[in-house]
């Protein structure tokens, strides 16, 4: 065990520890879902809609049933009896499409087979007979008066205190009128009174693209439906929330249904909440053999993506710079089901106007149904959004007031304490401090040569955590070695490592001795999600209970054996100090207790809306971000040769691990900066696969790095912790529009910033040049 | 429908091995489900993420596009075939150190393509890394972990390089 040093006050927590996952993933060995097989295991391969938006005449699976190696065709009719619809939300999705298809690349039917390969042979075998209907493909098309509708019906919201299935359709009166799926709105003091008297009003739009998170292990999952019971491996973020979407399809209780997420091959927010699993659970129940579905990667780009944005924000300042009021409309393309797409505009709404005191607000979000691919949760989840148009908003403003932008935030920055959010939690971080630290690494580390350069930040605070339910279980064996159950995901973020550091500083054992296991819903600790940056802090506060509820029994236990009252043992390493000078080991205490070498002590740790976590959100994630980037004249291309994080964390349980996710999280917001976008021609994407979706590689590496950490210590979690995993990628491309802008002397209206945008931004005057702020371009 | 099948043999990290595999059988196919070495990933499966890179006679291939039938007479590494009695590669050891992964979904071609560097070069530059690894996807760490790993490696396995422990 590590000693304590002058000034440290953990034994395990606050140490870059070795990640004990890491070793099982470098040698090959970790288990991902898509290793995961079952003896009589089948393989199951999807037909997809090749049309946007079109009635069903027929399919004839005929020519597939009869093909080798095929041994079923599941189309809709044969889920009769099933609720064949799933949606945390709004349970608007079917498992197949029935009756229409409402976006190119749906499930439209499965082929069940011996192999993958039979599978696949059979798919273009299966005949469907498609009536076009007249497509929405875009929030503007969809918007549009007498456009036509992707839903009918509404579906009403999932009843979350009974779990039942909810019924929809006409018997409530219930049908749709628009394709608005979700409208979120947040409104204080009175904008409208505000703009004739502002010293300045600046207006902007920006365009955020439709992204894929390209978690690189695609989704897939193995289930097996036996005599009423239902068994599922998948690549699911939230395992308990999947479970009880497949318990409402099949009406089976909780307990029957089991749900287990191995090592997850990334997930950035893109495996959150039902996907695959309801495909691969109805085929193993039509066949009773266990089902194996493993998507490719443009299917899983057909799967989920990014909810793109349309954002308009209006801002009003006095002569000194202060925000007066701020108004802001915010259209997303969520495609074709609302999965998570409420929440995320939402989530928009409230993380949109920036970390700013803002007297006078109106925020306008909607969530529009498109005949698209369905959009739902990505990390940052609606912050990146909007925080792209609020924070070049307030830029523009700097130049319209000619206040420089870092004075401009510090002198509209929310302190310590203060509300951003009316009546929820106060800001739990020092973000003119944190915005210093970025203005110095800027300043400090600024290259000589500034031709074509500029530097730019930005911030963003995100409403994080959601809602705090959080479980945990500690079991201490006979040879006082720990057991952690929780069931939040090991998803490359950590929490396998960073929850046994915290067991074993709540313990006081060595960490080699604590072994965590996530993520079975029919054997590990409840969570409600793996999202929201939250694991570090609620799971965290949760593990915390449990380890004081075990050394509660263990020190009963060995006033018990030892024959002394509980009041006169004090705690010791991996054990307790007697009164008389001896020791007992906690192993000892279990062996003692039992009158053998066997048992074990079980602690549980229960977490809810109450004390600490009582008020919303748990805690703010902050993003506070700097970028030096240099644009070549000639083909616009843009190198961003510094790159400045602060990871506002509270407090650092793995110091090394939280700088990791920082640089991990901005490279992928970068990623959507400079080059991703999925783009749609017509009824289909253009770019579904990695060939034409460009993500960062490694040449794209910024030139200088600094990862800087702000811990101090003000946030609920274990040791003064808050999460961390999504800030650094919120504000990202906004300081990168900001940087381009300040060197071309014209505002983008979107990101990415491809080599051609910059280009033309450069070489073309056009309609887009609508701000008429232009800053005096930079000589070459 | 026929299926073709042709008699291979090869030796994969090692170990002899004579199969009959259908000829449209990836190598990754093979080395997953016929081998059950899973360690081996598919991802982008177009041959573009580098996921599931190993060494075959040495030089890295990607197996998702590569037939199995054509390792015939040669020999194949993976990531399995890294540590060696049960001591992690400098590379393995490396990249955990330098926490040069978080999913880990990408590492084991990392690993085999970094492997393929050092074999060839014991002592690259940060540019020839960079160069290297470029066709190699992460979607979790930014990349300067890994290449900080490398370098890392690098230096531990000296001028031998990795051939010291292939």
């Amino acid at each position: 065990m590590p000693d304590l040093e002058p000034g440290q006050t953990h034994l395990h927590a606050g140490r870059s520890v070795l990640r004990p996952d890491l070793i099982e993933k470098v040698t090959g060995a970790a288990q991902y879902c898509v290793d995961i097989r079952r003896s009589g295991m089948l393989h199951a391969k999807i037909v997809r809609s090749r049309r946007a938006h079109a009635r069903i005449a027929s399919i004839d699976t005929s020519a597939a049933r009869a093909m080798s190696g095929v041994v079923a065709v599941i189309v809709a009719s044969d889920l009769a009896g099933l609720f064949a619809r799933f949606g945390h939300i709004v349970p608007d999705h079917e498992i197949l499409a029935s009756g229409k298809v409402r976006y190119y690349g749906e499930p439209v039917a499965i082929v069940v087979a011996d192999t993958e390969a039979a599978a696949s042979d059979a798919l273009d075998y299966v005949d469907v007979d498609y009536e076009d209907l007249p497509a929405v493909m875009s929030a503007e098309e969809a918007l549009a008066p007498g456009a036509p509708l992707v839903h009918e019906e509404q579906h009403r919201r999932v009843d979350v205190d009974s779990l039942s299935p909810v019924e929809t359709g006409a018997d409530q009166g219930e049908l749709r009128t628009s394709n608005v799926a979700h409208e979120a709105t947040l409104e204080w003091g009175d904008v409208d009174s505000v703009w004739p008297v502002a010293a300045a009003v600046v207006e902007n739009r920006m365009h955020y693209p439709m992204l894929y998170a390209y978690a690189m292990e695609p989704y897939n999952a193995v289930a097996s439906f036996d005599e009423g019971r239902l068994e599922v491996d998948s690549t699911a973020q939230h395992p308990f929330m999947v479970r009880d979407d497949l318990a409402r399809i099949f009406s089976l209780p909780l307990a029957a249904v089991t749900v287990r997420a191995p090592y997850l091959g990334g997930g950035y927010g893109s495996k959150s909440y039902t996907k695959v699993e309801p495909l691969a659970a109805v085929a193993s129940w039509r066949t009773g053999r266990p089902v194996k579905l493993v998507l490719d990667v443009e299917e899983s780009i057909y799967t989920t993506r990014a909810d793109s944005a349309e954002v308009h924000v209006r801002s009003a300042f006095d002569d000194q710079g202060h925000i007066l009021a701020r108004e802001i409309d915010i259209v997303m393309d969520s495609g074709a089901y609302a999965d998570n797409s409420p929440l995320v505009v939402a989530k928009s709404v409230n993380r949109s106007f920036g970390p700013y005191r803002v007297p006078n607000l109106r925020v306008r979000g909607r969530s529009v149904y498109t005949n698209t691919s369905p959009a739902s949760s990505y990390r940052g989840f609606g912050a990146p959004q909007g925080v792209l148009a609020g924070e070049t908003n307030l830029e523009q403003a700097a130049d319209r007031l000619g206040i420089d932008s870092a004075e401009l935030r510090r002198r509209n920055l929310v302190r310590p304490g203060e509300e951003i959010l009316h009546g929820k939690r106060g800001i739990d971080a020092d973000l003119p401090a944190d915005l210093e630290m970025v203005v110095g690494a800027l300043r400090e580390h600024a290259p000589e040569d500034q031709s074509w350069f500029a530097s730019a930040m930005a911030c963003s605070a995100s409403d994080a955590g959601a809602f705090p339910v959080s479980t945990a279980t500690v079991r201490v064996q006979a040879d006082g070695s720990v057991i952690v159950l929780s069931g939040s995901t090991e998803m490359g973020q950590g929490s396998r490592s960073a929850l046994a550091q915290i067991a074993a500083e709540e313990l006081r054992v060595e960490l080699r001795v604590v072994t965590v296991r996530q993520s079975d819903t029919g054997a590990t600790a409840y969570e409600r999600t793996t999202g929201a940056s939250r694991t570090t802090t609620l799971t965290g506060l949760a593990l915390q209970r449990a380890c004081q509820d075990a050394l509660s029994k263990l020190r009963s236990m060995a006033a018990e054996v030892k024959g002394c009252s509980a009041d006169e043992i004090a705690p010791s390493p991996a054990g307790f100090a007697l009164p008389g000078g001896d020791t007992i080991s906690y192993g000892e205490v279990v062996r003692s207790w039992f009158g053998a070498a066997a048992g074990e002590v079980t602690g549980i740790g229960l977490l809810r809306r109450e004390g600490a976590t009582a008020k919303m959100p748990p805690f703010w994630e902050i993003g506070m971000i700097g970028v030096g980037c240099r644009i070549d004249p000639a083909t616009g291309a843009i190198a961003v040769e510094q790159l400045v994080t602060v990871g506002d964390v509270g407090f650092a349980i793995n110091p090394q691990a939280v700088e990791a996710q920082d640089l991990g999280a901005a490279t992928q917001g970068l990623g959507c900066a400079l080059f991703e976008e999925l783009l749609y021609d017509g009824p289909q994407l253009m770019n579904p696969n990695i060939v034409d979706y460009r993500v960062p590689r490694m040449r794209d590496l910024p030139g200088r790095i600094d990862a800087m950490l702000a811990e101090r210590r003000d946030g609920v979690g274990p040791y003064g912790a808050k999460g961390s995993g999504e800030g650094a990628l919120n504000p990202i491309a906004a300081a990168v529009a900001t940087a381009v802008a300040r060197v071309v002397g014209r505002w983008p209206d979107r990101v990415p910033l491809t080599p051609e945008r910059v280009w033309r931004l450069i070489n073309e005057t056009g309609p887009d040049d609508t701000t008429g702020d232009r800053s005096s371009p930079r000589e070459g | 429908m026929t299926t073709t099948a042709i008699a291979i043999t090869c030796t994969v990290n090692g170990v002899k091995v004579e199969r009959t595999v259908e000829v449209r059988r990836t190598l990754a196919q093979f080395l997953r489900e016929d081998l059950s070495l899973t360690g081996t990933k598919v991802s982008c499966d177009v041959q573009i993420c580098g996921a599931c890179t190993v060494l075959v006679d040495g030089q890295p291939v990607s197996s998702c596009t590569h037939l199995a039938v054509d390792v015939d007479r040669s020999a194949v590494t993976t990531v399995e075939g890294l540590a060696s009695e049960g001591r992690l590669h400098p590379l393995q050891q490396a990249f955990v150190e330098q926490m040069a992964l978080q999913c880990g979904f990408c590492t084991p071609g990392f690993l085999m393509m970094a492997k393929a560097l050092l074999d060839e070069n014991p002592d690259p530059s940060r540019e020839q890394i960079i160069e290297y690894l470029d066709g190699n996807l992460c979607r979790c760490t930014g990349y300067a972990p890994i290449v900080a790993a490398v370098e890392q490696a690098a230096r531990v396995l000296g001028p031998a390089g990795g051939d010291s422990n292939a």
